[in-house]
């Protein structure tokens, strides 16, 4: 374990139905907890498009898709897939299981002052077009 | 009386041309024959009353995958413009070749320079008596088909007697329209001419899979029931309960005027090489014909022979028939099946080359023969069907290439590669259409669609089979192609939505992640989940589990998502009535909620907006009254006006109407929104006549209109139909909102809807309908109804113990 972050409990597994998501309140902010089936994964609850809730997203394989404008958040990485401009992404959080209970590996110290985990400009993969509401 | 010539015939030296069947072979011939020549003056006689239409078909007319008007081929147009005289409805009974005259039914005697004989063949009835009985049916022509569909009623069981091709489109079909199938077959294994033991069992499995029953080995003695049938009684053993019964047993070539016409017949009419018979003026053509022992019951081979026939009555003799390499393709969607050639593997100097995989159905089998194909077998995966017709017809030397015949190179897109193909390899089996002609085609008279194609070379005119490689090649080669595809649901489910459709009712698929593991992608998107949603929720009437994680977030909150992550609340207003003592729930519920906004709607509604997700089921409750479904794809509302209650003009109780209409359609689920209106007369105030369902009260009647809208798009909704009482008016929108349920494509609006199909066969297809069909409607509509529940009382039960809640962290970050 680091000594900057820590593993927290967070929610029972069977809290979170399959393909869906719930969101956490972790100190200052929301944690979207995403259940795939074969693992949890969680992000940051809110789309850096214009804010939208991803905890309310449809599931795609990996992906979260914002119910606002359809922006498109890779679970995994919580980077934005179908961003026009600059490269987009949420802060996503190593996640295990243990005893029925999600487990989260969050900075110890407010969240704010942390560097978001995912650098945005490395790992984004950039796809055509625009993000378009569904609507 | 002799038949007067027709109008065109001022040129009397024109040879008289006539032709007895008007089906796919005569009628093919003839267009082949228009291409050598306009020597003749030609009559077409057919007994049945409509015009070419293509008889492969059939199964799908009778699977609702395709209409009736579908499958025409050639139309009235089509005989004017060639000059032809058509006598639909007139079977001609005698053929008398020495004054050369055919005699109708009606009495008519035509003359003739030239016969041809394209009379078809018939169902084969093992016993006469049989169809004496009531509810006992053939599947031969359009008319059999409207029987059967007549008689398809859900729920009703039904016989099949033949397990061949014809057999099990019927069983397929009739399982569709929700009968209780089974198949009867009298040998040991379905399809038997097509397929060896293995391969009939692996049909057997997906039959059976799809719902259908197979009895092999039975051998039918008797149709029970005294004049009416009620069962089917077998040699080996008990006899099996029926309300209605299909033969499709096999053909038999009618050879009945080749014979009175005195012409060598066998089993069918003899023809040589050229498609001469033993007479030099009488010609035969397709089923009815017999070629070197060979009687032929598909299509390609008709096509070939009209071919050497053109040629040889206009006088460019040459071309001769050498028979057809025959090739059956089993057309069940989900069911696919191919066979080619003579799969027997016991024949000496023969190599079978197999694969199996139980587990997906998948079996392939070649016979192999002095190094060439000679026949070919394929269950479970026909993709590579035209590659061993290829090899079959060509006779490939297929010695170096042993290790990739069941496993081909793979290509670059790792699907079929048109441009692999040679241009002599045949696209259209059944018209024998090679690629090379295909691409003359586009290069040479500027064929840019399927249609100008279709048009032009006749490809995929047929069992249709190769219209995705046609659509391929026009892709890959014309330069302005337009795809006319329909447009599939998305890259997730790669299938347009009515297939789709079909296949959730064929496969009983019941649940989305099903859907998406065997039809697509296993992952699905915000765009296919909801699609599926709906559809899953439509075809089983609400009877299924429904699973919350494929919806948009509104259909699992039921309440609208706004910009801020906060929902909108919109409680049922029927009609836009409400109460004094409803107005003060909602006003103290907007203030115990903090709801930002209290918002009149345009739909006569109350909009509170500004509701956070935990607060939902406690507004409700605190509200009392149902969800009024303004977040999602469903019914919103009927606006009305007041009607005689208390306007001076009114002169329909619009207001008590609207309110009944919203009962009897609330909670359910559409494509699209449904806003519905009601006035009481046809100053319109409620805007009747721009909603998706509206009635216009008139003096002593009501307009029932369809497909209006006044957002995006505006349009004036289309009288779908006047009638006299209220009740009558309710029943109109009813049965067009459920067939707008069951047709439309997601997301599609009625306007859409309405003008894609246009209002005469939204009309003949609902108030026009035949009474089953109406019935049938309805009675879906009222199954969907019953198993509809006000979403809102998820407030006392929820679907999941979380659904509204925000958790609690077991643990907090130490800080």
């Amino acid at each position: 374990m680091s000594e900057t972050h820590r593993w927290i409990r967070t929610a029972r597994c069977e809290d979170i139905p399959l393909r869906e998501a719930r969101s956490v309140r972790m100190a200052d902010r929301d944690i979207a907890i995403f259940n795939l089936g074969d693992r949890f994964l969680a992000i940051d609850n809110r789309c850096p498009h214009k804010g939208g809730p991803l905890s309310d997203g449809i599931v795609s394989g990996t992906t979260v898709v914002c119910p606002l404008h359809a922006a498109k958040v890779n679970l995994e990485t919580g980077n934005v897939l179908n961003t026009s401009g600059a490269p987009q992404c949420v802060a996503a959080f190593p996640t295990r299981v243990e005893g029925g209970v999600v487990l989260l590996e969050l900075p110890i110290q407010p969240l704010a002052e942390e560097k978001m985990p995912g650098v945005c400009v490395e790992k984004t993969v950039q796809i055509p077009g625009t993000i378009q509401p569904t609507l | 009386m002799i038949e007067s010539p027709g109008k065109s015939n001022g040129n009397s030296t024109r040879e008289r041309l006539v032709v007895v069947g008007n089906g796919m072979a005569g009628v093919a011939c003839v267009e082949q024959i228009l291409k050598h020549s306009p020597k003749f003056d030609i009559t077409i006689f057919g007994d049945e009353t409509h015009v070419n239409y293509n008889r492969i078909m059939l199964s799908s007319v009778l699977a609702g995958e395709k209409s009736a008007d579908e499958i025409v081929l050639n139309s009235l147009e089509w005989y004017q413009k060639n000059d032809i005289h058509l006598r639909l409805g007139v079977r001609v009974t005698d053929v008398d070749s020495v004054r050369k005259t055919v005699t109708g039914d009606d009495g008519s005697v035509t003359p003739f320079d030239k016969l041809l004989l394209a009379t078809g063949s018939s169902p084969l009835i093992p016993c006469m008596d049989w169809i004496k009985k009531e509810g006992v049916y053939v599947f031969r022509s359009l008319d059999d088909t409207r029987s059967l569909l007549e008689r398809a009623r859900p729920g009703t069981r039904a016989v099949v007697i033949g397990g061949g091709l014809l057999g099990l489109e019927a069983a397929r079909g009739l399982q569709v329209q929700g009968c209780d199938v089974t198949v009867v077959h009298l040998m040991d294994r379905l399809m038997e001419r097509q397929l060896d033991v293995t391969g009939g069992g692996y049909l057997k499995a997906k039959m059976e899979c799809m719902g259908v029953k197979v009895l092999v080995s039975k051998s039918t003695t008797e149709i029970l029931g005294n004049g009416k049938a009620e069962g089917v009684a077998f040699k080996e053993g008990p006899s099996i309960h029926a309300d209605f019964v299909v033969i499709a047993a096999g053909i038999r070539p009618n050879t009945e005027l080749g014979r009175k016409a005195g012409l060598q017949v066998n089993r069918g009419i003899a023809v040589n090489d050229f498609m001469e018979t033993s007479n030099p003026d009488i010609f035969a053509v397709g089923e009815c014909v017999e070629h070197k022992g060979t009687c032929y019951g598909l299509v390609a081979p008709l096509f070939e022979q009209g071919k050497v026939l053109a040629a040889t009555i206009t006088g460019n003799k040459g071309p001769v028939y050498e028979g057809t390499v025959q090739a059956a393709k089993l057309k069940i969607m989900g069911v696919d099946v191919f066979s080619a050639g003579d799969f027997n593997e016991k024949a000496p100097g023969t190599d079978a080359v197999r694969y199996e995989d139980p587990a997906l159905g998948i079996y392939k089998k070649l016979t192999l023969r002095d190094g060439k194909l000679a026949g070919v077998i394929l269950v479970g995966d026909t993709s590579d069907s035209h590659r061993y017709m290829d090899w079959l017809r060509s006779q490939t030397d297929l010695t170096s290439m042993r290790r990739q015949l069941l496993f081909p190179l793979p290509v670059a897109d790792g699907g079929f590669d048109t441009a692999q193909m040679p241009d002599h390899e045949t696209i259209c089996g059944c018209l024998g259409v090679t690629k090379g002609a295909i691409i003359h085609a586009i290069h040479e008279k500027g064929v840019n669609t399927l249609a100008q194609l279709k048009e032009c070379t006749r490809a995929s005119t047929g069992c249709g089979s190769c219209t995705e490689l046609c659509q391929q090649l026009l892709k890959a080669v014309a330069p302005e192609f337009q795809e006319e595809t329909k447009k599939t649901l998305c890259k997730c489910v790669p299938f347009a939505e009515d297939n789709l459709r079909e296949i959730l009712r064929s496969q009983k698929l019941r649940s989305v992640q099903e859907v998406l593991d065997i039809y697509g992608n296993g992952q699905g998107c915000e765009v296919c989940k909801p699609a599926l949603s709906y559809m899953i929720d439509m075809i089983w009437c609400g009877d299924h589990d429904e699973d919350r994680s494929a919806r948009f977030v509104n259909d699992r909150v039921h309440a609208n998502i706004q910009n801020d992550g906060t929902f909108s609340v919109v409680p049922r207003i029927r009609g836009g009535v409400t109460s004094a003592a409803e107005l003060r729930r909602i006003a103290d519920a907007a203030e115990k909620y903090n709801v930002r906004m209290v918002k009149i709607t345009g739909s006569q509604r109350i909009d509170l907006l500004g509701v956070q997700k935990s607060d939902l089921p406690k507004i409700w409750a605190d509200l009392g009254m149902p969800s009024g479904q303004a977040y999602t794809k469903g019914v919103r509302m009927v606006k009305t006006c007041v009607g005689t209650d208390f306007c001076r003009f009114g002169v329909q109780d619009s207001t008590s109407a609207g309110i009944e209409l919203e009962r009897r359609l609330e909670n359910l689920y559409t494509p699209h929104k449904v806003k519905m209106g009601a006035v009481g007369c046809p100053r319109n105030c409620a805007e009747a006549t721009v909603k998706d369902i509206g009635i216009v009260g008139q003096e002593g009647s009501w307009q029932v209109v369809v497909g209006g809208a006044a957002g995006k798009s505006v349009r004036k909704a289309d009288l779908l139909v006047t009638v006299v009482s209220t009740e009558e008016a309710l029943n109109a929108a009813e049965l067009f909102f459920q067939y707008y349920r069951e047709n439309a494509n997601y997301l599609e609006r009625t306007y859409g809807f309405v003008e894609r199909l246009g209002i005469e066969k939204v009309r003949k297809e609902t108030v026009y309908a035949p009474e089953t069909v109406r019935q049938g409607l309805l009675e879906r509509l009222h199954k969907s109804k019953a198993l509809a529940q006000d979403a809102w009382l998820e407030r006392d039960a929820p679907r999941h113990p979380t659904q509204f809640v925000q958790i609690e962290p077991i643990e907090r970050i130490p800080t």
